[in-house]
This record gives C-alpha cells, structure tokens and sequence, in this order.
C-alpha cells in the first residue's frame, strides 16, 4: 500500500509536468487575479545560511497551473514569496530547502528552526482572518481542521495540505512538493539527495545481530505507544527491528497509537526502549518497569524532543539516533559473547 | 410571560419523598454485607489472576499464598510474572477497589443527603475542579514533577477548591440556603471550570491526548505510591460516612423533627458533604474521572437492599469496589494487550444499567 501511495505521487509529479507544458493558454486569468493581490508589505531579508538557493528565475515553473499533489489540484501564479505554514514538520521541510526567506508566519507550535517566524497561529483551531492578515500567496497544512481550506481558497488564498507522511521515503517525497511549490526544485532534489545518502549510511553502518532485536516506543508515561504500520514505526522498520506493541493493534483500529499494558510490556522484554516522551529515570520508576531488561542494560535510549513526531528534514536525526542504539546493543552482544 | 405549570414540571422527580420510607423492611443486614465482602474478594482474585498475560492460575494462588506470612509454597513463578503480580496487578487491583468504594460511598452519601437520585459524587464541581487542575499541570509541563505526583496533587487541589467555591456561592447571608442553592451553584462552578479547561486545551493543542487520558480515568499506570495515597483516605471516609449514615435517614423525615430527635441537620450535612468530597477527591486524583460509579451502584444497592442509607452506604462501598475493580480487569483484557480507558466500560455498563434500574423503580413506584 505504502508504495502504491509513493506510485501515486510520481505518476501526480508526471502530470503535473505535462500539465507545466500546456500552461501557456492559462495566462489570461492567472494575471487577472494576481493584479488584485496587494504588494508585500515586508519581505524578511534572507538569512544567509538557510539561503543557498539560487535567485528564482521568473519563468522557473511559474505559473504552476492544476498541479496535483496528495488528490488536490493547486495553482499558483506566480513563485510565493509570502507563504505561511500551520505545520511544524512543513515548517522544517520549508527551511531546509531554501524556502525560508518566503516564509512570512508559521504556527505556534513550529519552533524549528530557530529563524522560523513564529507566531501565535493555531494549526488546530485555525482564526481565517489572522492567516489573511499575513497577506498569505500560499498556505501550507497538515490537515483541514473545519472548513480552514474552503474558507482561505474563497478568499483566492492558495492551500498546501501536507498530511502526516506514511513512512521515511513519503516524507522526503514531500520535500520535493515543497520544492515544486516554492521554486526551490533544485535545491529541495539536492537536500533530499543528502538526506537519503545520510539515512542510507545510518542503515548500513549498523552491524548484522544475530536475533531480530525487539523494541518498544513510549509516546508518554502512561504507555501510549506506536506500532510499526506508523510512521514512527517505518523508521525502525529500516532497521528490521521487531516492535512488541504490534499485537496491541493489530487491525489499526487505534490508528497505530495503542496504549500498552503495563504487565504485556514486562512480559515482552523488549531488547531496546526509545523514550519520546520522558527520561530513562521517569521510565525506570514507572510501576513494574524497573526490571527491564533494558533498562538493567543500559539500552533506554530517550530521542531528541519533538523529532520522531515531525515528518520533516530531522527524520534523519531520529535514524541516526536509533541506528546508534542498535549498534551498542551490537557491541554489547558482541562484548558479552 | 407565563408558562404552563406543566411545561417546568421535571420529569424526574428531585425531592423523591416516597423512597424516604423503607418500602421493604428486611433485616439482611449480616448476609448482604457477607454478599458485599465476598463480591469484593472474588473481583480482587478475579484481578490478580486475569490479564493480557497469561499466568497460569494455580501458580498464581500458590504464590499469593506464599507471601502470607508463615507459608511457604513452591509455585514457580519467574520474576517477571512475579512483577507482574504484585507490581503491576496488586497495586491495580486494590486501586480499583478502593476507588470504587470511594466513589460509590460518596454517591450513595450525596444522594441521601440531597434526598436526589440523580446526584453523583460530582455534583458539586469535583469532576469540572479536578479535570481543570489536571489540564493545568498537563499544559504547564508541571505534570511529571514530583515524580509524577504534581497531576494527582493538581487534580485534588482543583477539586477541593471547586467544592469550597460550590459551598461558598450557596451561602445565603453566611447561613446555607439549602440542597437547592447548593446543586445549581455546582451546576455553575462545573460549567464555568469546564469552559475555562476547554480554553486551555484549545489553547495547547498537543496536549489533547494527555489530557483526554486523564479524563477518561486511568488505573493503567497505578503503582503502590497511588495506594498508599489512597489508603488512609478510604479509611477515614468510610469510618465517618458509615458511622453518619443513620443521621442522614434522620433526616429524611424533616430538619425540625430530626432536631427533636438530636440530630444537627446543618452539621451532619456539611460533616457528610466534606468527607464525601474529600473521598471523590482523592478517587479522581490518582484515577481520573471514571463516570457512573457513584450513580449506579448505589441505585443496584437499593434494589437489593432497600432504600435506608443505614444499609445503603455501606454497601455501596463494597459492592463498587467489587464492580469497579472488575471493570478495571475489562479495561485490561478487552482489547488485549491494548488498554482501554476504564471511564469507557463503566459508562458503557453503566448507562443502560441505570435506564434499567430507573425503569424498575418505576415499576413498582
């Protein structure tokens, strides 16, 4: 299914190319209401580290005229230099491939990178007239919470939905629509390049173990957890490690985020616990957990916060993370053998 | 503008006069309070030896066994079957059982005292006080300090406090102005604390889900920390509500004649109302808000035992333990090895229990 979904953004990515070739007839209206769009009032001066991408040359794919991206058609007129993201994840991804100095105001919670504008935007309890304020030429967000995407198209205000990514390749597939959108294509394809390159050698550096090891994933201390038909799962996956929390929903009803048993977890014994929301401490002295044994090994590995739950850029830093995990267990086996 | 006397007559009735008078005289006493013990008992073992893992039940007995003092018994059980046992299980288990008491003797308490059938042990803002003192701890990030302890400690804190603002804005004058003034003033502090508690959640979205967590009730994660907690709560509250439950059936036939007969209505009542709120309190604080307890069980109570809360109280402490520490082994073992929050069984039990328990008072009414 996943790589049904990743045949469905190339053969999107194909049309919308073809649809680039016939483009030229849809001018006419695409100058109309781009007339009607006020100036920008500022435009915040690149920084000069996020900004390695070349100057947009006005013709570089613009106006991008129905292309379809995750089943939506978007159109845009011309390159946005004011776009406003309600995504943390998109907000990253933004950055990352140059799109940044286009990036006049992202939500609340997109506190990454630290030159992000911040505001106070909800991406949850979207206010319509706060987004048009920023006088916005695009829109990115990871759902539509009540109508937000009706509501901001009515006032002619284009709109990304970038939805929670399946697995690693779809969240570096979004990149390249971040690219796409912005006029950032070349730069967006190199970063993706560098990141596939550096989850690539984080897979291979990890030794072959002799047993499938066995992990476990705590979202919060009261043992929410996540199975591998999630995204967070698709990062271990890579790994081949096995996820004890699979049985607790096994029909995706939970939608991959089960709350666990304390005794199945004690029970199970996982080889390695990676920690998302708390410190290996707080873990410990949860009710039964303190025999583990992991956490009498030393492999209670806590991630860098709020990494696993974005599907931006970062992923790589949360393949790294659990690759170095991986490779001490190794090491342990192999000192112990 | 007028309304037709009809039209404002509530459907159900508040004051219900004739349930004030036993209709069934039986003196059972000795053999419910068996019934009410041996319920408890059974749903205690039933806790221990049931779950998403499988231990196997004859083992299991023998190693209870062996931790009775002076017993020894071989029952080979490994060391994380014994973790489970009597970490992750017994501290469960006897949780479960005491916050089924601790919300069914409340329930039963507030229901004779405002001689309403509707009345639950969070009547009079505990559920709305405590719910937004969890939300507060979540949303600040102050929740995990204190080794986890700041969330129960907001959660009573809140509820303490909406209970002292329900009472306060009932006062007539400084003198209380009667259940009637007491219930809507809760009704108001509920409603107020449940606007603010929706604001903040709005306000921080990401954390809906611990939040959410909390307030569908959770006996996942309990350890022995929240039993020692809870202990002395649960003796000190049934000792009082036990020994009150005669005063408040005294009251029953009017504040005057009750007076006569050397009861203060005033001073049993808040006596009564402050033990009961203090017991939902603490219930709420280590396990959330689980709904319907305090409702239902006292109203199945009543079926069996009539209607004096002489009877009523204490056997509502026993028999909601039984039933909450078996919902708690629902919890565990339906979606096995996935939970399930417990505030959903005993709402999912709870409700048509109580349309049924309704339906037969009416019967024979």
């Amino acid at each position: 299914m996943r790589h049904a979904r990743r045949r469905l953004v190339v053969a999107a990515a194909t049309i919308a190319s073809i649809s680039l070739l016939t483009a030229g007839c849809a001018d006419e209206t695409a100058t109309e209401s781009a007339s009607s769009t006020p100036a920008p009032v500022e435009t915040p001066a690149p920084e000069p580290e996020s900004d390695p991408a070349p100057e947009a040359k006005p013709d570089d794919g613009f106006p991008l005229v129905d292309y379809e991206v995750y089943g939506r058609t978007l159109t845009l007129e011309s390159r946005p230099e004011r776009i406003v993201s309600l995504s943390p994840s998109s907000t990253e991804g933004l950055f990352a491939i140059g799109a940044g100095p286009q990036v006049v105001a992202v939500d609340e919670y997109s506190d990454f990178p630290a030159e992000a504008p911040t505001t106070d935007l909800s991406g949850f309890t979207p206010n319509v007239e706060a987004i048009v304020a920023y006088d916005p030429d695009l829109v990115v967000v990871s759902y539509d919470p009540g109508d937000l995407v009706a509501s901001l198209e009515a006032t002619g205000v284009p709109v990304l939905i970038l939805d929670a990514a399946v697995d690693v390749d779809g969240a570096l597939a979004q990149l390249g629509v971040l690219g796409t959108v912005t006029g950032n294509t070349d730069t967006a394809t190199d970063v993706i390049r560098t990141l596939e390159d550096r989850i690539d050698a984080a897979v291979a550096a990890v030794p072959q173990l002799a047993e499938t090891p066995t992990y476990f994933h705590l979202v919060d201390t009261t043992l929410f957890t996540v199975t591998s038909d999630t995204f967070i799962g698709s990062v271990y996956g890579l790994f081949g490690l096995e996820n004890v929390a699979d049985p607790a929903d096994p029909d995706g009803e939970a939608f991959g985020y089960p709350q666990l048993s304390a005794e199945f977890l004690v029970d199970a014994d996982p080889d390695l616990v990676f920690l998302a929301g708390t410190d290996p401490d707080t873990f410990a002295g949860l009710p039964g957990l303190g025999g583990l044994r992991a956490v009498g090994d030393g492999n209670v590995f806590p991630l860098p916060p709020d990494v696993p739950s974005r599907w931006g850029p970062r992923i790589v830093e949360f393949v790294e993370a659990v690759g170095a995990a991986v490779t001490e267990l190794a090491g342990a086996e192999a000192d112990a053998a | 503008m007028s309304v037709p006397a009809a039209a404002v007559t509530p459907s159900v009735t508040v004051d219900d006069r004739d349930r004030v008078v036993p209709p069934r005289p039986r003196d059972l006493t000795v053999p419910l309070v068996a019934a009410g013990v041996g319920a408890a008992v059974v749903a205690a073992l039933v806790g221990l030896v049931v779950g998403p893992v499988d231990l196997p039940v004859g083992a299991t007995v023998g190693a209870l066994l062996d931790r009775l003092p002076w017993t020894t018994v071989e029952h080979g059980l490994g060391a994380s079957s014994l973790t489970i046992l009597f970490e992750i299980r017994w501290p469960r288990v006897l949780l479960g059982l005491a916050v089924g008491a601790l919300l069914s003797g409340s329930g039963a308490a507030y229901q004779g005292v405002f001689r309403n059938p509707l009345a639950d042990p969070y009547l009079l803002g505990v559920a709305a006080g405590a719910g937004l003192g969890a939300t507060l701890a979540i949303v600040t990030g102050t929740a995990t300090l204190a080794g986890g302890f700041a969330l129960p400690a907001a959660a009573f804190a809140g509820a303490i406090a909406a209970v002292v603002v329900t009472a306060g804005l009932s006062l007539r004058r400084g003198r209380p102005a009667g259940p009637a003034a007491l219930i809507l003033a809760g009704v108001a502090v509920a409603a107020l604390l449940a606007a603010v508690q929706t604001y903040l959640l709005q306000r921080h979205a990401d954390s809906l889900r611990a939040v959410y967590g909390w307030l569908l009730g959770r006996l996942s994660t309990v350890g022995w920390a929240e039993v020692r907690l809870v202990l002395p709560v649960l003796v000190v509250s049934a000792v009082v509500l036990v020994l009150a439950s005669g005063a408040i059936d005294v009251l029953a036939v009017g504040d005057e004649e009750a007076t006569t007969l050397g009861i203060r209505p005033g001073v049993t009542r808040a006596l009564v109302l402050t033990v009961a709120s203090l017991a939902t309190a603490t219930a709420v604080a280590v396990s959330g808000l689980i709904g319907f307890v305090g409702l239902i069980v006292p109203h199945g109570v009543r079926l069996l035992a009539g209607t004096r809360n002489r009877r009523v109280i204490p056997l509502s402490m026993l028999f909601g333990a039984a039933f909450l520490a078996l919902a708690d082994v629902a919890a565990r073992t339906v979606q096995a090895p996935a939970e399930l929050p417990i505030g959903v069984i005993t709402a999912f039990v709870g409700a048509p229990a109580f349309l049924l328990i309704l339906r037969s008072q009416q019967g024979r009414a």
